[in-house]
């Protein structure tokens, strides 16, 4: 046994501090995530609503009617209100600038582009504050609430995805690089040459590739729990499960595509063409219930649609296992069957 | 004798590799003696690293048979490779591992072995041990290769152009290596295509080329089946009519002569009959000498004569 795993444990290790010790690998790995997190964190932060413009405008000669209607309308919560020179206030209109223009007299003439949402909102907000100016009393008390609860903002919905993509690349490339830079340079041909078995090499990959994800997954996951106040609904350990299901799942697809390839450049291809689709289906970055019915089953069925679904379930929906068990056995059946049939057309020499 | 000390360490009959469009080892018949340095000594393509890639369970033949230490591939593959030491041709070991590091690793394979402070010893990198690999000059590198090959204690050795692109210095360290490892009773293979190599450190070598053995025998013989110790190679000026090679092999004390344009190669028995002679004889005609170098024969010569063309450039 340890004649067994003293070779496997000296192959890890030479395979950890050749990652550990290159910048670009603790870049990608590490930082690249963060930045990623932080910059969608920041784009797609929740802002109170902002106020609507309008303009009301006064005919020559009228300004005294302008400034009342002005007056009834200025303090009404989300309507900034502007009293213009007739002329002015339609061309405000027309450039968009304002989104409604109130013209006083009897009637009052609201004038607005049906076609703009902001126009749309603006008629009934201004029309409610006019009438309530001028009398009209609500029939039943209302309170409004606007959503900023944690869990179900933008930056809740990314933070899994990005961890799952995350997971994706870095067992991929981590695996597929290494494998063929190893073939390339003749080194795995070497080890083949020494008494080292073939499923220790293999194993070192699959442990190296594990020891890295602890960290790497702490380190964005705590960053936004920290500062994101992303939320971790469901177990700590069913999360850790699933998190090193992905990465095997990966690590097994990494392996599959690196099994023949004897160029990094033809390395890379196969993994942009087996992680792009995923990228833009699995739904990392918006929900991948935005793509057609027919596409679903598909879609479902990709690793990182069935590992993102579980993580979000897990972290936000505060799901079990035992409730995840089906996109955990997509992912679980993707690593095995990649990893059966890479062994078994990899090229050693 | 005593009967074990007859058993070829190596055996391979009929041993032929072919790809694609190219028979790279074409019918290889081979028997390394236990305790000596084998050379293979060809040009660039003769097929030298396909045959110790094959020796070495690397590559599969197409065709014969191959027995080492009474073994054979793959039935004993494991056992085997505990007992071989490997330097393949132009190997990256690693890059930001430090030379302890990747002794260390190789060790771990092996059952038994040296400690790799010894073997550090033994390549004398112990003032490099904390070196990353990726910083240590070519012939370093060479000794990190050979110290990987050695670190199990192999019984066989298998070096594929151990000294290719690497200056004198750094040749001479390798050698020392190698000759200290068959004096402690190890076989060794290398390929090269330095015929000074080969003289050197092999006890028998195989000339090699396109796949086939042309010569086999110790250096020495070798040279002297040539039938002549010395060469004398000059070049003529224009102009004058040149003397054609019927004329120079009457001189006395040469053996045999090449001609390629302006340039003329002789293999001579006694340099000191055949060059004056050689002048005379330029002199009668009035043609002018541009150059005139005389050498003792080597594998060189060998392969020229064999082959018609040099080592390196072949
Ligand atoms: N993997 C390969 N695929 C195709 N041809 C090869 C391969 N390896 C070697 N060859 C060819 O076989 C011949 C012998 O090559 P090799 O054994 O490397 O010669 P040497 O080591 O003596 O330089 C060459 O013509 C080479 O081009
Ligand atoms: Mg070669």
């Amino acid at each position: 046994m340890g004649e067994y795993l003293r070779p496997l444990m000296e192959l890890t290790l030479a395979r950890l501090r050749e990652q550990l010790r290159q910048p670009e690998v603790l870049f990608w790995v590490f930082a690249f995530p963060l930045l990623l997190a932080v910059a969608l964190g920041v784009a797609f932060r929740n802002r109170p609503p902002s106020p609507i413009r309008i303009a009301v405008a006064a005919e020559p000669g009228s300004r005294a009617a302008a400034d009342s209607v002005g007056a009834l309308l200025a303090g009404t919560p989300r309507l900034a209100v502007a009293v213009l020179p007739a002329s002015q206030a339609a061309e405000r209109l027309r450039q968009g600038s304002v989104a409604l223009v109130v013209v006083p007299g009897n009637p009052v003439v609201y004038r607005w582009d049906s076609t703009r949402a902001d126009s749309r909102t603006a008629r009934l907000v201004t029309d409610d504050a006019l009438q309530s100016a001028l009398g009209r009393k609500s029939v039943r008390a209302v309170a409004d609430r606007t959503v900023m609860a944690r869990g179900s903002r933008y930056i809740d919905f990314l933070i899994p995805g990005l961890l799952g993509m995350d997971l994706m690349g870095t067992g991929m490339w981590g695996l597929g690089y290494a494998v063929v830079d190893a073939r390339k340079r003749r080194l795995m041909k070497r080890l083949l040459a020494s008494p080292m078995r073939r499923s220790q090499y293999l194993l070192s990959f699959v442990l190296a590739r594990l020891a890295l994800l602890g960290p790497e997954v702490m380190v964005l996951i705590g960053f936004a729990m920290l500062a994101f106040g992303v939320p971790m609904r469901g177990s700590l350990a069913g999360f850790a499960v699933v998190a090193v299901i992905g990465a095997l799942c990966f690590a097994g697809l990494g392996l599959l595509t690196a099994s023949r390839a004897r160029t990094v450049e033809m390395v890379s291809g196969l993994m942009n063409l087996v992680m792009m689709p995923m990228w833009v289906l699995s739904g990392v970055f918006f929900s991948s219930a935005n793509f057609p019915a027919a596409m679903q089953p598909f879609i479902k069925a990709l690793p990182l649609t069935a590992l993102n679904d579980a993580l979000r379930g897990i972290m936000l929906d505060g799901a079990s296992l035992a409730a995840l068990a089906g996109p955990v056995a997509i992912c679980v059946a993707w690593g095995v069957v990649s990893l059966a049939v890479a062994l078994k057309i990899f090229r050693w020499v | 004798m005593s009967p074990v000390a007859v058993v070829p360490a190596i055996r391979c009959t009929g041993l032929v590799k072919r790809y694609r469009d190219v028979t790279a080892v074409a019918g290889l018949d081979l028997e390394v003696r236990a305790g000596e340095c084998f050379g293979l000594l060809g040009p660039n393509g003769a097929g030298k690293t396909t045959t110790v890639e094959m020796l070495e369970g690397l590559a599969a033949p197409d065709d014969g048979d191959i027995e080492i230490l009474g073994m054979r591939w793959p039935e004993h593959e494991h056992a085997l490779r505990e007992r071989l030491g490997v330097a393949l041709q132009e190997t990256r070991l690693a890059d930001r591992l430090t030379v302890t590091e990747v002794l260390r690793l190789f060790r771990s394979f092996y059952p038994r072995g040296h400690t790799v402070e010894e073997v550090l010893a033994v390549v004398a990198l112990e003032e490099k041990r904390d070196a990353w690999v990726e910083k240590l000059s070519g012939g370093q590198r060479q000794r990190l290769a050979l110290a990987c090959a050695l670190v199990g204690t192999p019984d066989v050795l298998f070096l594929d152009e151990p000294t290719t692109g690497l200056d004198p210095q750094s040749r001479r360290q390798v050698w020392e290596i190698v000759a200290r490892f068959t004096r402690g009773g190890g076989t060794v293979v290398l390929t090269t295509h330095y015929m000074e190599e080969a003289e050197r450190l092999c006890d028998r070598v195989a000339v090699m080329d396109h796949g086939r053995i042309l010569a086999l025998g110790s250096p020495r013989e070798l040279i002297a089946s040539l039938g002549a110790d010395e060469v004398v190679e000059f070049a003529l000026a224009g102009g004058a009519p040149a003397p054609v090679e019927a004329e120079l092999v009457a001189l006395a004390g040469v053996r045999a002569v090449r001609r390629d344009g302006p340039r003329y190669r002789m293999t001579v028995d006694e340099v000191h009959r055949a060059v004056p002679g050689l002048l005379a004889l330029l002199q009668r005609r009035g043609v002018e000498m541009t150059e005139l170098v005389t050498h003792h024969a080597t594998l060189e010569d060998l392969f020229l004569s064999l082959t018609g063309r040099h080592l390196r450039d072949a």
